[in-house]
């Protein structure tokens, strides 16, 4: 659900000074934007400088104002396990990370596989939540891969799309009647590939690192097997469908081919995926036990090179608060997740303060790419759209400190991480969420 | 090139598919069917065009609608109507169709009107019998009567059958019924549409001669005759469709969408209805409907059949 502008009679807000990034239109130029209310009014290379009468300033001093960044796969605990994470938590997260919009995962208690179900989590949202939140939901009740859920009136009901949450459909007769069914609604399939049988039992990625820890190991093989099965499907029905976070290079050949093949499939990653690896797991860090579970060097470096060359769409936190509750605990008995949102996009600017990949398809994946798959207004600079925008300080250096985290949970496998990037301005529909104060916090 | 043989009259030892009927045999049947129907209104009604014949109604699967009007057919016409319901006796002995065929066979039988659950049993059925079979249902493939009982509603409330635009909508995929009607509606010329999700199309219904529609509000769109299909409750706990509620949202037939097409539009259905889930109970009892004139000429059109496969029937 869409964050409005608080009143009718809001003061019109100039960004000047900036560095404009758009991904949908390709811009990165100096200019300027003016906000009114809670869409963006103007913008360009004329208001660099000047304001107009009575508008309310903010010199971007040459930093980035880009779109808010869209994410789509935020697990929260509510309903179920609000001691993990509250959508009001989540929401503070995600506006101290320049997230502007999350989608929620169903995995939650219950099961979000009903229309009013759907509605609660909106109605609990516009009343607490300081970013946009929309709904994916269940594409099977209970998310037991059985039976369809009801996804013409879902979607009627505000559902942006269709997951099986943190588990596959193993049933291939199941998951086409999904994508045929879905079909007439123009319903999008969001889909975790992990062979449920081969994966039982593992714990990371199997290898040399999961040899020498002694842990049980699961073959990227898991993940592609169903991929690859999903793609088969997607090209009988015509199916709309998005691989949620794929992790290895084998993976991204499928995505290639089905792309090549012109059919209706896209695919996301984590950003753990994206800028850690298995060796990070070190002498058993829970934190970095994540779902699917890191790969290897050469298969993070696939990814990066995937998203570089646009066979990777969406970039998500995959956000996952789990408590010491469930992380606290021997690596084999540990949950997999961690949380993500507010590190996001510094994390994702570390590829490009390395030199591996630029800034412009490093932002479309978290902005026009996700908007465009979803169907939402946002994720661009282009008048009449509603303001939802983030003002980023490229350079500025901070260490992650996880007691300073918004997030309710606190396992972030970026803590004490050195980052370069943070965020100074955060707005959704014209209203500011989150600033940034010199010595404020981390 | 061999030239096609105009057929005036249906001359066949057995009626399993409307696949394949011409215009002219579905015509001498429906022109038949419209006498008995007069008949059938009379105050006597019985005739003896099958006096001295046997028909056995041989149902596999459970039937109510179309064994009874089968046997009252029989019945008008003058034959001896023997009911077997084989759903729960000799077959759950474990005894094979074919079994049951060769020991119904010696019991010398006239006409044989079989219904089963396979598709393809009842004409493997009537290679191994010597009298005439009818194929009151099998499986999801054929169940020509009702076609034919359709067209003869739709012919007697508006005229003609060529032209109009007829929309079949629901579980396309199970449907003998549809299966019946694209062929019976295409051969006498109406513009065949077939309604249902994705999951209840079969592949390729389009080279059946039906244009597909998964939205039933462009489906209806001018529609002269909006002809619903039952969906079994079995098939809408989460399979095929997500639940009944949902189905009826947006494939069950309800005042919004019958103003898609035209204001005359006839409503049919071949029933049992599922009040509420393919259809509004309002619509049922709809002063469009036709329902129960369906089972009125039902009757009518299995006389029709079983009159003009008497005249072939051996005698001696």
């Amino acid at each position: 659900m869409r964050k409005n502008g608080s009143s009718a009679e809001q003061a019109a807000t100039a960004f000047l000074n900036a560095r404009l990034i758009d991904p949908a239109s390709g811009k990165d130029e100096p200019g300027g934007l003016l906000v009114r209310d809670g869409k963006i009014a103007d913008l360009g290379g004329h208001l660099r400088r000047n304001a107009p009468e009575r508008a309310k300033v903010i010199d971007c001093k040459g930093h980035v104002l880009c779109p808010g960044l869209i994410d789509m796969q935020v697990f929260t605990g509510e309903p179920g396990q609000e001691h993990r994470e509250t959508l009001k938590t989540a929401s503070q997260a995600a506006a101290a990370g320049g997230v502007t919009t999350i989608v929620v995962m169903p995995d939650t208690e219950p099961v979000i596989d009903q229309v009013a179900l759907v509605d609660f989590i909106q109605r609990r949202a516009r009343d607490n939540a300081a970013v946009n939140v929309h709904v994916m939901a269940a594409m099977t009740r209970g998310l037991k891969g059985q039976e369809m859920t009801e996804i013409g009136l879902l979607k009627r009901a505000g559902a942006l799309a269709f997951t099986n949450g943190k588990t596959s459909i193993s049933n291939a007769r199941v998951m086409r009647n999904v994508l045929l069914y879905s079909k007439d609604f123009g319903a999008l399939i969001v889909h975790h590939t992990e062979d449920p049988h081969l994966t039982e039992g593992a714990v990371m990625n199997s290898g040399e690192v999961a040899t020498r820890l002694g842990l049980p190991g699961v073959n990227k093989a898991a993940e592609t097997i169903v991929l690859e099965r999903d793609v088969r499907l997607v090209e009988i029905t015509g199916g709309r469908y998005h691989a949620s976070t794929l992790s290895c290079a084998e993976s991204l050949a499928v995505i290639r081919s089905a792309k090549a093949r012109k059919l209706p499939v896209t695919c996301g990653v984590s950003i753990n995926h994206l800028t850690l690896n298995e060796n990070d797991i070190g002498p058993y860090r829970t934190f970095f036990r994540v779902c699917p579970p890191l790969r290897s060097e050469d298969d993070r470096a696939a990814m990066v090179r995937g998203l570089a060359a646009g066979e990777i769409d969406v970039i998500v936190s995959s956000h996952d608060p789990q408590d010491a509750d469930t992380k606290r605990r021997p690596f084999a008995e540990a949950a997999d997740g961690a949380i993500g949102l507010e590190t996001l996009l510094a994390a994702a600017l570390r590829l490009h303060h390395n030199g591996e990949i630029g800034l412009m398809p490093l932002i479309r994946a978290m902005t026009i790419n996700p908007a465009r798959l979803l169907g939402l207004p946002t994720g661009r600079l282009e008048k009449g759209t509603p303001a939802d925008l983030i003002l980023v300080d490229l350079g500025q250096p901070w260490v992650v400190d996880r007691d300073l985290l918004r997030a309710r949970s606190k396992n972030s496998p970026f803590d004490e991480s050195k980052m370069q990037g943070r965020v100074l301005h955060t707005m959704v529909a014209g209203n500011t969420v989150y600033q940034y104060a010199a010595g404020d916090r981390s | 090139m061999t030239s096609s043989i105009v057929q005036t009259s249906f001359a066949r030892r057995h009626l399993l598919t409307c696949d394949g009927l011409s215009a002219g045999e579905i015509v001498a049947l429906l022109d038949l069917a419209d006498k008995a129907a007069e008949s059938n209104r009379q105050v006597i009604k019985k005739r003896d065009v099958l006096r001295g014949r046997t028909l056995i109604n041989l149902f596999f699967e459970a039937s109510t609608r179309t064994q009874s009007s089968f046997e009252l057919a029989g019945k008008r016409l003058g034959a001896d109507v023997m009911n077997m319901n084989v759903s729960n006796s000799s077959v759950s002995k474990g005894e094979t169709l074919i079994d049951t065929a060769m020991t119904l066979n010696a019991m010398r039988p006239d006409i044989l009107v079989v219904r089963h659950d396979k598709a393809g049993a009842v004409e493997l059925l009537a290679q191994k019998v010597d009298c005439s079979v009818i194929n009151a249902g099998d499986g999801s493939h054929q169940h020509p009567t009702q076609a034919l009982l359709d067209a003869l509603t739709i012919r007697r409330a508006k005229g003609r059958v060529a032209g109009l635009t007829v929309a079949i909508c629901g579980d396309i995929l199970h449907s003998r019924v549809a299966r019946s009607n694209i062929n019976v509606l295409n051969t006498l010329g109406a513009r065949v549409r077939v309604v249902a999700p994705s999951t209840l199309l079969p592949p390729q219904t389009e080279r059946l001669g039906a244009e597909v529609f998964t939205d039933m509000n462009a489906g209806l769109d001018d529609a002269d005759i909006v002809m619903m299909l039952r969906l079994q409750r079995e098939r809408m706990q989460g399979s095929y469709v997500p639940s009944t509620r949902e189905y009826y949202h947006f494939f069950g037939l309800d005042h919004d969408k019958l103003a898609r097409a035209k204001p005359d539009a006839l409503i049919m259905h071949p029933g049992p209805m599922n009040r509420g889930v393919e259809i509004a109970s309002t619509i049922a009892d709809h002063s469009r409907s036709v329902i129960r004139d369906q089972v009125e000429m039902g009757v009518a059109v299995r006389m029709a059949v079983l009159e003009a496969m008497a005249r072939l029937l051996p005698n001696h």
